[in-house]
């Protein structure tokens, strides 16, 4: 099994690191041909506004969707969150719009209002986690085809639906593995 | 170090593989963000006009950084002089995202930095060797750059600083951990630091290419030499269609080892910034020079 990372700008590597932790194979994407070597894909943090402009130039935007809409299990986090959202709040972003939730993005402020907290995440880990919020979005609204899996401080920060999962915040900066393990069961 | 400093160098991992960008108006900020800049640096003048019109470089109106914080969804920097700890307070007021202490701008301080580990907003730091660097990161910073010779679109002391770093970050991890006393020593820095690079083989933060950056191949070169990212000052906006050499410098940054899509975003740029070569500029006034 192969999962590729969205590698067009942000925290693409900590992904890999993490997954090699695993002894998981990964590729970088960055063009549409890229999504015919991998069987899941990982959206990461960095700038959606970056990420969304190059993925809608090169044609890769509308070839992920697909995939995704075909069943590909697919993980974002933070910037990757946003761009698996269906609408975001008082945006004009591109995303690629496979997951029935609305986000907002900067929803903490600036750099002065990211945070980490610990938390329990049962379906992810019998002990606590680490959630590091850079900048972060949170979730609005979700369809009921949306499951939730965490709030923090009544504000929704991670969500499954079907085979897709995303977070508001970064797993792939701490040494935790538990996030891409349960990302690989979905 | 604290959870806050941590926090500060994750939000640098983010902006990795992207490309920073001067500004000096909200419009310009607009077009940097449409480009895909994955952040702006807020500033009065860019680099280029600094050196040509002389006197102090100071950091800029809070009124105009405000105005393109509004305008931009995207990270906003900031300079301020080295060592000019209230110009820091001052920015740190206005919720900037990140500080950067630059020697684009005239020294406010003849011996010091700024106490960086005294603020919560992160700050970047420029630096032409590793000495530079652990020093800075021992103050604070939370991400590094080489400082390269800004305002010149000349790409040559970018390139010499960063293999400068490389080639120290090479030595330091080959010696054998009994002489990285000595080592710390020799090069002015915190041992504690100087074995974190003698163990990982890289700084402990992200570290961008800065100064003298023009073209999407300068760009991609910084990449290749190791590079996580990298700052353009004067060399968008002082360039003839600023849109598509920034939008095209983006591309580069992520596909800098593809040369067939660096041949392609490098077609019908328009003009590039008019460069001086850093050789023409007497050593006493080259910007590098500045800091401790």
């Amino acid at each position: 099994m192969t999962v590729g990372i969205i590698a067009i700008q942000g925290a693409f590597l900590e992904h890999a690191h993490t997954l090699e932790k695993l002894g998981i194979k990964t590729l970088w994407v960055k063009e549409p041909a890229d999504l015919k070597h991998i069987d899941r894909c990982i959206i990461p943090g960095g700038e959606s506004t970056a990420i969304s402009k190059q993925m809608c130039e090169s044609g890769l935007m509308q070839a992920l969707k697909k995939r995704i809409e075909e069943g590909m299990p697919t993980m974002g986090t933070c910037a990757g969150l946003v761009l698996m959202a269906k609408s975001v709040d008082k945006d004009p972003l591109i995303t690629l719009g496979v997951m029935d939730i609305q986000v907002k993005r900067n929803a903490y402020g600036r750099q002065l209002g990211s945070f980490s907290t610990r938390a329990s995440l049962p379906l992810i880990s019998q002990n606590q986690v680490e959630l590091i919020f850079i900048r972060a979005p949170y979730i609005q609204k979700v369809e009921p085809s949306v499951q939730i899996i965490h709030v923090h401080e009544s504000r929704i920060v991670a969500v499954l639906q079907n085979r897709m999962f995303a977070v508001a915040f970064h797993p792939e900066l701490t040494e935790q593995t538990c996030f891409h393990e349960y990302f690989l069961t979905i | 170090m604290n959870s806050r400093y941590e926090l500060n160098k994750n939000l640098a991992q983010m902006f990795k593989g992207g490309v920073i960008m001067d500004v000096t108006t909200p419009e310009e900020a607009v077009i940097a963000e449409e480009a895909g800049a994955c952040a702006v640096m807020a500033l009065e003048r860019v680099p280029a006009d600094i050196r040509k019109d002389g006197g102090v470089a100071r950091a800029s109106d809070p009124k105009m950084i405000k105005a393109i914080q509004k305008a931009v969804s995207i990270p906003v920097m900031a300079k301020v002089r080295i060592g000019h700890f209230v110009e820091a307070q001052i920015l740190e007021a206005l919720d900037i995202d990140y500080i950067d202490e630059s020697e684009v701008l005239t020294p406010a301080d003849s011996e010091l930095h700024i106490d960086k580990s005294l603020f919560k907003t992160p700050f970047v730091c420029g630096a032409k060797n590793l000495g530079e660097a652990l020093r800075r990161i021992l103050e604070g910073a939370s991400m590094i750059r080489t400082k390269g010779e800004p305002g010149t679109g000349d790409v040559i002391e970018a390139v010499r600083h960063m293999r400068m770093m490389q080639s120290e970050i090479r030595r330091i991890q080959s010696l054998h951990k009994d002489h990285l006393y000595n080592a710390a020593k020799e090069l002015m820095v915190s041992y504690e630091l100087l074995k974190s690079v003698h163990e990982n083989g890289k700084l402990p933060v992200v570290n961008f290419a800065a100064g003298g950056i023009a073209t999407p191949a300068d760009a991609a070169m910084m990449m290749q030499l190791g590079c996580d990212g990298v700052f353009v000052g004067s060399g968008i906006f002082k360039s003839g269609d600023s849109r598509r050499r920034a939008a095209a410098i983006v591309k580069a940054v992520t596909h800098y080892n593809q040369p067939e899509i660096l041949a392609e975003v490098s077609e019908d740029l328009g003009e590039a910034m008019v460069g001086i070569s850093v050789y023409d500029i007497k050593p006493e006034a080259r910007m590098s020079e500045r800091g401790y």
